[in-house]
């Protein structure tokens, strides 16, 4: 393994979020036998996205599973194959479809390692693709990664790149614990820079995407990619503004906030999900407790209205967070 | 296709079965109901905290089942699942440890009656969430599929558990898949308050393996010959590969849904007039002694012997001490 996280020094070719993560299952299948997959649709679709295109043919269809459309056994049969000492990666097909298997979620793979005192990790990854794309509406569109963030005994991963999708990836498959993966289904098709040489990327570090000093603006996902739009506008009008990518949402890297908050004396949050009991409250409570006094504005949240996803384009328009809302929220911080 | 399920009963007679199986037969059998017994008094004394479960009248089951399994075979169990864990090996005095709430129980403290586990035995779990276990036993028998063992996963479940969609989507991948599961159903008539018959669409749960292409046999439950018979042949058909089944046995469960229930829904002349015609264990001590396969002084060497082991289970269990507050955070993740 060639160092930990991707370093600018590393080769890079440009590829797409989808085959990022296309490397990861194929890297980690191949060095791990007990990796497997099994989804909806994936054999012979190779996923809605394209992400498990080869992989059958690759590793079999005794590694490559095309499962019966039974959300809660998909679940908890990798619970229980993980329990056996298999690492399984589950895809949810659409993230909405978690609503189907929340008690395999949050009853069984995020409790089953600390209320067993310790006995086995549930080493498994669910992969879950989520938010906005081509005006899907309201229960193909959602962005629930909050609810996962409250859950003790899951870690939460959510890449806004293609360089951090394939690191990350890699990293959840061979870390212990019972990982969710939010991807983003507008992420898929972006083009990025990835190192040619393999890495992995840590889970539970944030990454200071751009450095500012005069707000620091926090997202994570697609909306991380609005943000770095959104800082170009507020350069315009001389705001220096700081980005820091979360990646991971649970557990949260607080460090990096709290550090980069205590130089900048402004936080705003951004992200695709609803405001109310996003993962920007989190953040804001968090700011608030430990670090109220560095501030020098009220902390501004810039999330969806409390609204499920609306399907007509100009509904969906007046849902979706775009660089220049989150560019209005912040200047109005001066 | 499986026609009906098939009635099955004891074609051997008890003299034909090997020494060592009759005495884990018995052993096994009074080791539960006198571990149960003890629990009730605890519970009701106020030393023992939480839910309890008791097994008591269902002990032939997991008795009868476990006789035909490998420390290597899995099981997935109820919140009824002392009886479970007794009958797969676990230690008595790490579990009654663990149900008193301290630190060296099998789940160190963390987990209690209804979350009791004991990987080692391959024991992986009771749960407290009704039909929680049959999606995870069809994943650890899909790991042994896997990992090209002749092992098998049982999942035990109640009646009322049969109408959760949990079993319905396990049952259909199990069988999709031919996975080597054994779905147990210990029909004791009764989920929690309500007759089985009042919310049940069939008057077997067995008939319901039709659906699923499997076979389904019915045993008497409180016959432990029958139920070991039965569990052999779809254990060993599992071992060959030759896929899932259901098996139902009937019985009664004799004390309330939980230690401290009023029982209001039955009257006690019912449950007497049951337990004195059907308790297991006194059937099983008459058959043998008939078949002159025991002696009395045999059964109660045995009696004796499950009092001492019993005895310095609670010993442990009381002396043993409570978890340190430091203990809340450790095994959350690895």
């Amino acid at each position: 393994m060639k160092g930990s996280t991707c370093k600018a020094v590393d080769k890079m070719r440009t590829i797409s979020f989808s085959q990022a993560t296309l490397e990861a299952m194929q890297e980690e299948m191949a060095r791990d036998e007990k990796v497997f997959v099994m989804g909806e649709d994936i054999v012979r679709q190779g996923g809605i996205f394209g992400q498990f295109k080869g992989l059958p043919e690759k590793f079999g269809t005794d590694r490559v599973m095309d499962t019966p459309i039974s959300e809660t056994a998909i679940v908890g049969a990798c619970v229980g194959a993980a329990l056996a000492g298999m690492r399984p990666v589950a895809d949810m097909h659409f993230a909405d479809f978690a609503g189907v298997c929340f008690d395999e979620i949050y009853n069984q793979m995020a409790k089953i390692y600390y209320m067993f005192g310790a006995q086995k990790p549930v080493s498994m990854v669910l992969r879950a693709p989520d938010g906005l794309v081509n005006q899907a509406a309201a229960q193909h569109s959602q962005s629930l990664e909050a609810f996962f963030m409250h859950i003790p005994g899951l870690k939460v991963v959510i890449p806004s790149n293609p360089a951090d999708a394939k690191g990350l990836l890699k990293a959840a498959i061979r870390e212990d614990n019972p990982i969710i993966y939010f991807e983003h289904k507008a992420l898929f098709s972006m083009k990025g820079e990835v190192p040619e040489e393999e890495y992995l990327t840590p889970i539970g570090k944030a990454k200071v995407v751009k450095e500012g000093s005069d707000v620091t603006l926090v997202s994570y996902s697609m909306t991380m990619n609005l943000c770095v739009k959104a800082a170009e506008l507020l350069a315009k009008d001389g705001i220096s503004a700081e980005l820091i990518d979360l990646r991971t949402i649970s557990p949260l890297d607080k460090e990096t906030i709290l550090e980069s908050v205590a130089k900048t004396t402004r936080l705003a949050i951004a992200h695709e999900a609803v405001k109310q009991g996003g993962v920007g409250a989190e953040i804001a409570a968090l700011v608030a407790e430990e670090a109220i006094d560095c501030l020098d504005a009220p902390i501004v949240r810039v999330g969806a209205p409390f609204t499920p996803v609306p399907f007509a384009r100009p509904l969906e328009q007046a849902y979706r967070i775009t660089p220049e809302k989150i560019a209005a929220a912040v200047r109005a911080m001066f | 296709m499986y026609a009906q399920p098939v009635r099955k009963e004891a074609t051997l007679s008890p003299a034909k079965y090997e020494k060592d199986l009759l005495g884990y037969f018995y052993k096994t059998m009074v080791t539960i109901r006198s571990f149960e017994q003890m629990i009730e008094k605890f519970f009701l004394e106020g030393e023992i905290p939480g839910f309890v479960h008791l097994y008591i009248g269902e002990e032939a089951i997991a008795t009868g089942v476990m006789a035909n399994l490998r420390k290597t075979d899995y099981i997935q169990s109820t919140h009824r699942g002392h009886g479970h864990t007794i009958a797969k090996g676990a230690d008595l005095k790490r579990m009654m440890a663990e149900l008193f709430g301290k630190s060296t129980g099998s789940c160190k403290g963390k987990g209690g009656s209804m979350h009791i586990a004991d990987f080692s035995v391959g024991m992986l779990g009771a749960n407290g969430i009704v039909g929680g276990g049959f999606t995870m036993a069809t994943g650890a028998a899909l790991a042994h599929k896997m990992q090209k063992t002749d092992g098998v996963a049982v999942t035990f479940f109640g009646d009322g558990a049969s109408n959760r969609g949990t079993f319905h989507e396990a049952a259909n991948m199990a069988a999709a898949w031919n996975l080597p599961v054994i779905f147990v159903c210990e029909n004791n008539q009764w989920a929690s308050t309500t007759p089985y018959r009042t919310t049940t669409s069939v008057d077997d749960i067995a008939d319901r393996a039709v659906a699923y292409g499997m076979p389904g046999v019915i045993v008497d439950g409180n016959d432990v010959f029958s139920v070991c018979e039965a569990a052999k042949e779809l254990v060993e058909r599992a071992r060959r590969g030759e896929g899932p089944s259901i098996l139902e046995c009937k019985s009664y469960r004799i004390k309330g849904h939980f230690v401290g229930d009023p029982e209001k829904y039955r009257t006690k002349e019912e449950v007497q007039k049951v337990f004195s015609e059907t308790d297991p264990i006194p059937r099983f001590e008459s058959k043998v002694l008939k078949a002159k396969a025991m002696t009395k002084k045999e059964l109660e060497t045995i009696r004796n012997t499950v009092e001492e082991e019993l005895k310095e289970a609670l010993e442990f269990a009381r002396t043993s001490p409570v978890p340190e507050e430091s203990a809340l955070f450790e095994g959350l993740y690895v």
